[in-house]
């Protein structure tokens, strides 16, 4: 860079970066990073919705300790990552092998595989509870062939389960396109090698494709598992806003809207499992990650 | 090599259309139960997966039950906003990351990742005293606001500038341009396709979105066509008939959209996974 342009830098207005950046820094300070620090300060007062509130220590953590609601949202919610997870980082990986082939027709598989993304979760979530109901069309089928009707959506479990179904639903097409472009790094050759070597299909993805796409894997299993732990809308929409049977569908995040929001919201409470949230959802990602990188050593 | 062999072709077909039963199949039922009339039995076993005589009587009395296309309108307005501010907002501050020189800037990058970093199902609550403390809950603007310019955005705009090789700004650089016009008139020109994935995905966010406008919106009649889907399925779930047109009127919008922009969509989801 010659001297001139330098110096023409020098002349430039100091503040004009700043105004660049104003409007995103802004926004993301009065509505992320401020509530960020909120929350952490809230977590230990006795705020409510329309009282400013004291600070009084460790007692909302304290009381966690005896809220049974507490253990249910925190039990659901660690059983949603279990019964995800896997199913996620798995399902999504055959799915873009199905997909990868470039045969006649392809592309319209693709789109159409991708289709429960783009739809609004409260539509698939709806779309979930007239399927499942006592008198939907999975119930009729199963009259049909002679099985009977479940209860999908009125057992405590079955509930969950179904939830779970539905996240993995929706979740495959998103996760599949992440792989898709993993694979699309993978050597042909390895593939060909093995297939010389007279590796069958599944042989082949054991050996070749499994160790290939592994980081990616983590990635998928990291980025599912933070959402799984977070989980609100599915659960919600199918259990209701009480959580089910006794509320024993209840997560932690739909513990954290019912007891923070409304008139008599306990904000200090609500902000408590907030920081609950917040540190498993790290955790599970670092966890991930770094298993990921002791794979590769 | 590369030859597919009949056999293994026909399997293939045959699962993707399994697949394609499993994932479309639902979003059928829906817009079939949709079209079926008063008389028809929706709960028949077996199943009729036709209607007998289609009609587009649902979707007439959703709109007498709840303001539907009031509520497709908000949901609209919202997108919309959110596609502007976010394009804007995040292109600016982008640039600012990628392009500029000042002290400062990895402080202001480090915010950009810290904010990106934070769950916001963590924080939804201290972001809903803050609406309430500047007095917007219950609007539009309030529904807007938080993720109006998200971190996200801004990384992926600050990578497509940071991509983009030096010399094409130098010229305008020595003819003595300002920042303000290479901006608009070099830099932002050469990153139309990241922007173009950040406009989809604002808009499908805002537009998907569920637990915010849940805990902001109180009043029915500012509800956004996800809230109001919920009401309308919470006071009417007795007719399914209803509720599967309003879904089907709340998901046609994105179908269309996707379906005419999926190039960009994929390309985005490849991109901002790898990179993110």
């Amino acid at each position: 860079m010659s001297s001139s342009t330098v110096s023409r830098v020098r002349r430039q207005w100091p503040l004009s970066p700043w105004l660049f950046a104003a409007p995103g820094l802004l926004i993301i300070g009065a509505f992320i990073l401020y509530p960020f620090v909120s929350t952490l300060v809230n977590a230990f007062t006795d705020k409510r919705t329309l009282i400013p509130g004291e600070f009084v220590g460790l007692a909302n953590f304290r009381e966690l300790l005896h809220d049974d609601m507490f253990w249910i949202g925190l039990r659901n919610s660690t059983l949603y990552v279990l019964g995800v997870v896997p199913a996620l980082v798995l399902l999504p990986l055959l799915l873009a092998l199905l997909v990868q082939k470039n045969i006649p027709g392809i592309t319209f598989f693709r789109s159409a595989f991708y289709t429960p993304v783009v739809a609004s979760i409260v539509v698939v979530g709806l779309i979930w509870v007239w399927l499942l109901d006592e008198r939907g069309l999975i119930n009729s089928l199963l009259e049909t062939v002679g099985i009977g009707r479940i209860g999908f959506l009125s057992d405590q479990w079955l509930l969950l389960l179904s939830a779970m179904a539905v996240t993995v639903w929706k979740g495959l097409g998103y996760y599949m396109i992440i792989y898709l472009a993993a694979l699309a790094n993978v050597p042909r050759e390895l593939h060909e090698a093995a297939a010389v070597d007279g590796a069958g299909a599944v042989r082949r993805f054991v050996t070749v494709t499994v160790p290939a796409v592994r980081s990616t894997m983590a990635l998928v299993g990291a980025l599912s598992s933070v959402a799984a732990f977070k989980v609100f809308s599915e659960v919600y929409l199918m259990a209701g806003p009480s959580g089910g049977p006794a509320g024993e569908d209840t997560t932690l995040v739909m513990l954290v809207q019912r007891t923070g929001t409304g008139l008599t919201g306990r904000v200090g409470y609500a902000s408590a499992i907030s920081i609950v949230v917040f540190v498993v959802t790290v955790a599970l990602m670092l966890l991930v990650l770094r298993a990921d990188r002791r794979a590769e050593t | 090599m590369t030859r597919v062999r009949t056999g293994e072709l026909v399997l293939r077909y045959v699962l993707l259309l399994a697949v394609l039963a499993l994932t479309v199949g639902p979003f059928l039922w829906q817009l079939s139960t949709s079209l079926k009339g008063p008389t028809e039995d929706i709960y028949s076993s077996p199943p009729s997966f036709l209607p007998e005589h289609p009609t587009l009587h649902n979707y007439e009395r959703v709109a007498d039950t709840i303001p539907v296309w009031d509520y497709a309108f908000n949901s609209l307005k919202v997108a919309t906003a959110n596609v502007v501010t976010n394009c804007v907002g995040s292109a600016l501050a982008g640039y600012a990351l990628a392009r500029l020189r000042y002290r400062g800037r990895r402080a202001a990058t480090l915010a950009f990742i810290l904010a990106m970093l934070v769950p916001v199902e963590g924080i939804i609550i201290a972001q809903f005293t803050t609406m309430r403390e500047l007095g917007l809950n219950n609007t539009l603007v309030g529904v807007v606001l938080p993720g109006c310019i998200g971190a996200m955005n801004v990384l992926l705009m600050r990578n497509a500038f940071l991509n983009l090789p030096y010399e094409i700004e130098e010229a305008a650089y020595v003819d003595g341009a300002n920042v303000w016009q290479r901006f608009l008139r070099i830099a932002l020109p050469s990153v139309k396709g990241t922007v173009a994935v950040v406009a989809i995905f604002a808009f499908m966010g805002a537009w998907d979105d569920f637990l915010w406008p849940l805990i902001v919106l109180s009043d029915p009649s500012k509800f956004t066509l996800t809230i109001g889907l919920n009401y309308l399925h919470g006071t009417f779930a007795n007719d399914e008939r209803l509720v599967a047109a309003g879904t089907v009127i709340a998901v046609a919008p994105l179908i269309a959209l996707f379906a005419g922009l999926q190039r960009y969509f994929f390309r985005g989801v490849g991109e901002g996974a790898v990179k993110g």
